[in-house]
């Protein structure tokens, strides 16, 4: 892979969507959702489709998109959804078949669109990161995430500018990208002008950033721009002490603390709808009218639903404490059991997007100070 | 032609025939159903009435007048499989809106002549006078919902009606919360989910016509809105709308209402 770190301006950006979409693959990034005022992921045709010139306020159950006042087409923190809304669609079509006379036949799926994201961010990389190792991993495989996940191609953007609800150094996962990118991005806006330092990550994208013939990006704005993206992780919104987290969750699980915690929890279950790691989903079987037809649906799904956990008898969960002490410990404490890591990148979404503002940055403090009180009792 | 089908019974107790229409308005779909059911008994689509008993029966409307009670005992005697729809027949309806009001003062203002109204004292829903095997939310219902219980009747399995949130639906539409981005009062989080979060996709707040979802945090939420602006009486007149004589709405509006 060279390492050079190569020089793009807006137009080269234009000219590889333009490429990417010559390749076959349906470009997706961050949009402006005009009438509802947010950045979400839709497709992109050119830059004029990134949200040039905004930035994004967020806080606990609020979001507001605001004008920057500069040209920046990545000046904003995380958008409203996550890369999963494509990579892990609800409503998937896992197997479909038709009756013929006595028998059935099955019907064959179209094939899954190829999707080129631009301008996803260090954290979305690492919710990606993590998706593979539970659907990807040693584990049991997953099919329909495989068809989709394994085709994507990926140019990520670093965070110089993270939001209120961003705790991605916390987690390690950002606010520079380390690794799962094809094409790594930095934007520059400096003295010099609007740039994009960029990088490649695999073959496919060295190819494509040959194929822009991009000229090598200069030491000292090379070093500037990277020097921007360290000093992010000091202006992070929130921060989460991860240090014997598994550990001290895992011992609270009695502790009446959850109550406390949960007593404002609407288990409307938004914060796991918007989570780039929950994957969690139901699988429904429909027919038509005569049941000649027939197909079963993979569709979201949250632990905060009652028949989420629902077996003979009843819900597993019925207090809104045990699920919602079920979500954070499962993200922060038994995730490292099930597969080496925490589940949760510091995106923040569950902040911002949850209605009453429920924040697992302070509520893991909250239980660590219990637990630590409770020890020296 | 339609011997030996299924036979179907539609029922109307108070209400505004709006949920019985949703079946009508079923289009392409109903015609799938007339060919799979017998439409036995359902004065607004047909005057030919067939005697029971009835394999699939839906009653819309809110038990309100006197002799609804045994006229209720009635089709629950000659039915195999009684669904409830719409929120009358689920909760009371608007018209629950005078259970807690003096009816005598209503019907003086309305009716030139009140002598002749007579009714029973409280609106109420179907499930509270005899045995419901599933209750349609919504006012009016989701056709969807009807269609995936008619599908699910003749196939002998259980419909899939989830009692989750509106926000479910919100977020696999892809729509933007209302209440976050725009601080708009939503309903939607202690509402249960079916028709599809329609206000929400046109960027309005949930009124709650599917009434109360399976575990409503309805103080957390009223706390919420009060944050955002929005007075003690519109929150106790959101909750007491078309499902307040529903447990949890009702006790949701009684607190805002008594804290005044």
């Amino acid at each position: 892979m060279p390492e050079t770190p190569l020089l793009l301006d807006r137009a080269d950006l234009d000219r590889m969507i333009g490429i990417l979409s010559e390749r076959g693959y349906q470009v997706v990034g961050p949009t402006v959702r005009e009438q509802e005022h947010i950045i979400s992921y839709g497709d992109v045709g050119s830059t004029d489709d990134f949200p040039v010139g905004l930035t994004d306020e967020q806080e606990a159950a609020t979001y507001r998109l605001v004008d920057r006042g500069d040209g920046r087409l990545f000046g904003y923190a995380v958008g409203a959804t996550s890369p999963m809304s494509y990579l892990q669609p609800s409503d998937a079509v896992v197997w479909a078949g038709r009756r013929t006379g006595k028998g059935f036949e099955t019907v064959e799926p179209p094939d899954p669109p190829r999707y080129a994201f631009v301008g996803v961010r260090p954290c979305e990389l690492a919710a990606i990161a993590i998706e593979d190792e539970v659907f990807l991993g040693t584990g049991s495989q997953c099919p329909t995430y495989a068809t989709l996940r394994q085709k994507a191609f990926l140019v990520s953007v670093d965070c110089t500018e993270p939001g209120g609800t961003c705790f991605c150094a916390s987690m390690g996962t950002g606010p520079g990208a380390t690794s799962g990118y094809d094409i790594a991005l930095i934007e520059v806006l400096d003295d010099e002008g609007h740039a994009f330092i960029a990088r490649a990550g695999t073959e496919e994208g060295a190819a494509v950033l040959a194929e822009l013939g991009a000229a090598p990006a200069g030491e000292e704005r090379a070093a500037a721009a990277s020097q921007a993206v360290e000093e992010a992780a000091g202006k992070m919104g929130r921060s989460l002490d991860t240090e014997g987290l598994r550990d001290t969750l895992a011992a609270s699980l009695s502790d009446p603390i959850w109550d406390e915690l949960a007593a404002t929890c609407l288990t409307c279950a938004n914060c796991t709808m918007v989570c780039p790691t929950c994957f969690c989903a139901a699988v429904e079987n429909r027919t038509n009218l005569d049941a000649t037809e027939a197909e079963r649906v993979r569709r979201w799904d949250s632990c905060f639903n009652f028949e989420f956990s629902y077996i003979h008898g009843g819900s597993l969960r019925p207090s809104a404490s045990a699920r919602y002490r079920q979500w954070m410990t499962h993200k922060l404490s038994s995730w490292v059991d099930q597969f080496g890591m925490y589940g949760c990148v510091g995106c923040g979404r569950c902040i911002t997007w949850c209605p009453v503002g429920i924040d697992i940055t302070a509520n893991a403090a909250a239980v660590r100070a219990r637990m630590e009180e409770a020890a020296h009792v | 032609m339609t011997a030996g089908l299924p036979k179907l019974a539609v029922h109307k107790f108070a209400s505004c025939d709006g949920c019985q229409l949703s079946l009508l308005d079923c289009e392409d779909a109903l015609l799938d159903v007339v060919g799979a059911i017998q439409i036995a008994n359902f004065p607004e689509a047909s005057r030919e009435v067939l005697d029971g008993p009835y394999d699939l029966t839906l009653i819309e409307g809110a038990v309100s007048a006197p002799g609804d009670i045994e006229r209720l005992q009635e089709i629950r005697a000659e039915s195999k499989f009684l669904v409830s729809i719409g929120a009358c027949a689920t909760a009371g309806g608007i018209q629950a809106l005078r259970n807690t009001r003096d009816v005598d003062e209503f019907t003086r203002y309305v009716y030139a002549s009140p002598e002749y109204i007579d009714t029973l004292d409280k609106a109420t829903a179907v499930a509270d006078h005899v045995k419901v095997d599933l209750e349609l939310r919504g006012c009016p219902i989701s056709k969807h919902q009807l269609i995936e219980t008619v599908i699910a009747f003749l196939n002998g399995r259980a419909p899939i009606i989830p009692t989750y949130s509106v926000c479910m639906e919100c977020k696999r539409n892809g729509n933007t919360c209302v209440m976050v981005a725009h601080g708009v009062g939503c309903l939607g989080p202690v509402t249960q989910a079916g028709c599809g979060a329609i206000c929400p996709s046109f960027h309005r707040g949930c009124y709650g016509c599917f009434g109360p979802m399976e575990s409503p945090n309805t103080a957390a939420l009223g706390e919420r809105w009060l944050e955002l602006g929005i007075d003690r009486e519109v929150i106790r007149d959101q909750y007491h709308f078309f499902n307040s004589w529903a447990d949890a709405f009702r006790e949701a509006g009684e607190a805002y209402a008594a804290s005044e």
